[in-house]
């Protein structure tokens, strides 16, 4: 028997989904397995009836096993479609970062609605005078949750995207009911960079030239970008990037350092003050960084990012 | 601000379903597309319709909160607005925080740059065509919509599906590869690139890049055989309306590029007018409607104002294929310069059939396949200088790409720190707000008429709006 899976989508960009199709051959090995019912992305299940009739306060999603949510949770019809999910769902999904830790979409957390609406509908090419959005559109929560602040979770799995590795491992261990198996070290712990721990640096430079690097060597001829002086968030990110079997981190294979994008090590751990610590232990003065906040731009979620006073 | 917006849906909601409340016919969400949208269609008393809407459900507001972040760190967050473009942004991001820099990018990185936007262009077609798009035409718009997706295709044409799954997946894995990430990447920096091709790099992704081409070929061979004739009398005025178009053409010749060049408008009489990146805000204007977070752009420079007015639209242009296709003199690159002239020749020039949009896609999907072998074949691909050092500032820059949904525009100004101090964003999509608005009408129209609503008549309204790929 086929497992029935409901997939839908939040505050997100549609990565996580893109990242879904990149399991590529071995999606269609799976796909048997699978049983999709609601999709909106790939399917065209509708929330109020094939023939939108239906009572436009029950929005209906067929009963599932497996419920995949991105994206965080930002507005009404989120929170509707959240619940929807988890009462339809037996077993609830955070896939990616901003259902995980809020993403970069929870920087907005920073500012407040007015301030938000003020700019978007306020900008060069916009006609004069107009008035923000208010008809017949969501209304916007205060601020940009992660998916368990408002629904329980059952699997955390991160990234932006997710590697479609832990993709696969996850509908495998649920199709073969077991615990699946996602990784739980630092991005650091998967990288091949050399690290020779001298410490001679005080500060950390903006990324406006590249690294150090011998064109078209492999990676692990690189020293650390740490160690260049470049700010790396590897030390305090869960890995996972690299996949099962790639050759580093991903932002590495481009020669560019790690920005924090599978959100902290542990689920409840906070990227900015992890990175403080381990920027003050080796002696680095990290006080002259500009807008710090940038390092909680993946897990701005949880009140960890608030409204700039 | 907030509370407002609460009463204000409170008050629409419990609108519908009351006594004498009008018919509401909600298409909630639009599937098959990307991003939340609803459309809601409003029936008069003798069930034609009288009002119809497309709501963009969802702000997340990137203009307001790249503020105070440094420049050079925004082309990897603006990424995220869309994972199904994320390259478009990526780059058109890193041309405008060059501007800002005043960054002068060396030739191979700029050539890098091009290879990626265009390679990227490639899946981005393929998954839009056949997992989209496709559905409505090889399983029909009436099928049952258990099975009117990709899904229904693996069942149906199981060899067809597998062969559209693993070129996809190829072309996908071929920029991982080199770049690191094909999702959300982060290898074009201000200034050029962060990483040099290899030979070995360049000769295998030429072996690839040449097998794309062959899959494009086929791929338009297909749809012409197995779809595009279906575009009949009937098909073919699905959702058509008479707009003006706006996309990049390259100066020196008006070819068509999907990097780099000016902006063209056409009036729907096909008249045009070029300009620089720098003037986007003398010739286009967005209009607000309370029911939308989208705005919706307008020609500005056309001093008509802005309606959606079927019969006597003002201001309404169009991007994305078929509007590229349109004010481009030709394109440079010998099978889809020969497929254009077969199109025109059967379309004329402007077309404005929206169920176009499709066949104009594959077009460019050669298109983008030959553009990828000839710069894989340029020696400079291969230079090791692909960066210079860029220098945090006070500045502006307004960087531009077609991206595969249409015109993208990033605008910023930085403060003397290099943070970004203001950003004016107008994603491809966005442009065809308007003109989405108007060919749903068009169709609802035609298919629901004296209260008699079906699937497949929904369907076909939603197809007016897949042919935009939003």
């Amino acid at each position: 028997m086929p497992v029935k899976v409901a997939s839908e989508w939040l505050n997100s960009c549609s990565g996580c989904e893109i990242a879904i199709l990149n399991l590529g051959e071995a999606l269609l090995t799976v796909l048997p397995h699978l049983d999709f019912v609601h999709f909106p992305v790939l399917m065209d299940h509708k929330y109020f009836g094939q023939t939108g009739e239906g009572d436009i306060h029950h929005l209906e999603i067929p009963e599932a096993v497996v419920g995949l949510v991105s994206g965080g949770v930002r507005n009404q019809e989120h929170l509707e479609v959240a619940e929807a999910m988890r009462r339809s769902c037996r077993v609830l999904i955070a896939l990616g970062t901003c259902a995980t830790h809020g993403g970069i979409p929870s920087l907005i957390n920073q500012f407040g609605n007015d301030e938000l609406l003020d700019r978007c509908y306020h900008t060069e090419t916009t006609d004069p005078g107009a008035d923000a959005p208010g008809d017949t559109v969501p209304a916007l929560l205060d601020r940009c949750y992660a998916l368990d602040e408002k629904v329980k979770v059952d699997i955390y799995l991160p990234g932006c995207p997710p590697h479609p590795d832990q993709i696969a491992e996850v509908l495998t261990a649920l199709l073969e009911g077991r615990a699946p198996e996602l990784p739980s070290k630092s991005v650091c712990d998967t990288c091949p960079t050399i690290r020779d721990g001298k410490g001679k640096l005080t500060k950390m430079r903006r990324f406006t030239e590249n690294a150090l690097y011998e064109p078209g060597r492999p990676l692990g001829e690189m020293n650390c970008l740490l160690e260049q002086g470049l700010l790396c968030m590897g030390p305090v990110t869960r890995a996972g990037c690299a996949g099962n079997d790639g050759p580093g981190p991903r932002c590495l294979i481009a020669r560019v350092p790690c920005r924090g994008c599978f959100g902290p090590v542990q689920q409840e751990g906070n990227q900015l003050l992890d990175m403080y610590n381990a920027l003050a232990s080796n002696g680095i003065d990290f006080t002259h960084i500009a807008d710090p906040s940038s390092m909680l731009r993946f897990s701005g979620a949880h009140g960890l990012l608030r409204v700039r006073k | 601000m907030e509370q407002k917006i609460t009463e204000a849906s409170a008050d629409q909601a419990f609108t519908h379903g009351a006594g004498s409340a009008p018919r509401v016919i909600n298409i909630q969400p639009i599937t098959r597309i990307e991003g939340h949208a609803r459309i809601a269609i409003t029936l008069d008393e003798a069930g034609n319709v009288a009002d119809s809407r497309l709501n963009i459900m969802a702000l997340r507001g990137f203009e307001k909160f790249i503020e105070g972040r440094p420049a050079e760190e925004v082309p990897r967050i603006v990424n995220r607005i869309c994972g199904i473009c994320p390259w478009m942004h990526h780059t058109a991001s890193n041309k405008a925080v060059d501007g800002c820099f005043g960054a002068q990018v060396p030739p191979a990185g700029m050539k890098l740059r091009e290879l990626m936007q265009v390679m990227a262009q490639i899946n981005d077609k393929i998954l839009h065509f056949f997992f989209l798009a496709a559905p409505d035409f090889i399983m029909g718009p009436g099928a049952d919509y258990s099975v009117r997706n990709v899904l229904g295709i693996v069942q149906a044409h199981p060899e067809l599906a597998r062969r559209v799954v693993k070129m996809r997946q190829a072309g996908q894995m071929m920029i991982e590869k080199f770049a690191g990430k094909v999702i959300h990447p982060v290898v074009v920096v201000p200034g050029g690139f962060a990483k040099s091709m290899t030979e070995a790099e360049r000769l295998e992704l030429l072996e690839k890049s040449r097998e794309q081409l062959e899959f494009a070929r086929f791929c338009i061979d297909f749809a012409k055989t197995n779809i595009f004739y279906k575009l009949d009398a009937d098909t073919v005025g699905l959702g058509q309306i008479t707009t003006g178009f706006l996309g990049t053409v390259d100066p020196a010749d008006g070819s068509l590029t999907l990097f780099d060049g000016v902006l063209r408008l056409m009036k729907p009489d096909g008249s045009c007018q070029d300009f620089t990146y720098e003037q986007y805000a003398d010739f286009l204007g967005e209009h607000v409607e309370p029911w939308s977070y989208s705005k919706f752009p307008y020609a500005r420079a056309w001093g008509e104002g802005f309606s959606m007015d079927l019969a006597a639209p003002k201001g309404i242009y169009r991007v994305n294929t078929l509007a590229r296709l349109n004010v481009c003199e030709q394109i440079n690159t010998p099978l889809a310069q020969a497929e254009l002239e077969e199109f025109r020749s059967r379309f004329g020039r402007p077309a404005q059939s929206t169920m176009l949009y499709h066949w104009a896609r594959l077009i460019e999907l050669v298109y983008a396949c030959e553009r990828v072998i000839e710069i894989l074949e340029d020696p400079e691909i291969t230079d090791t200088h692909v960066r210079n050092a860029v220098t945090p500032g006070a500045g502006r820059g307004v960087g531009c790409v077609e991206a595969p949904r249409g015109t993208l525009i990033h605008d910023y100004v930085t403060d003397a720190d290099g943070l970004i101090s203001r950003a004016n964003i107008i994603v491809g999509t966005t442009h065809n707000v308007a003109p989405m608005n108007m060919s749903i009408r068009q169709v609802a129209e035609s298919v629901i008429q004296k209260g008699v609503v079906t699937e497949e008549a929904l369907n076909k309204v939603e197809m007016a709006v897949r042919a935009y790929d939003p």
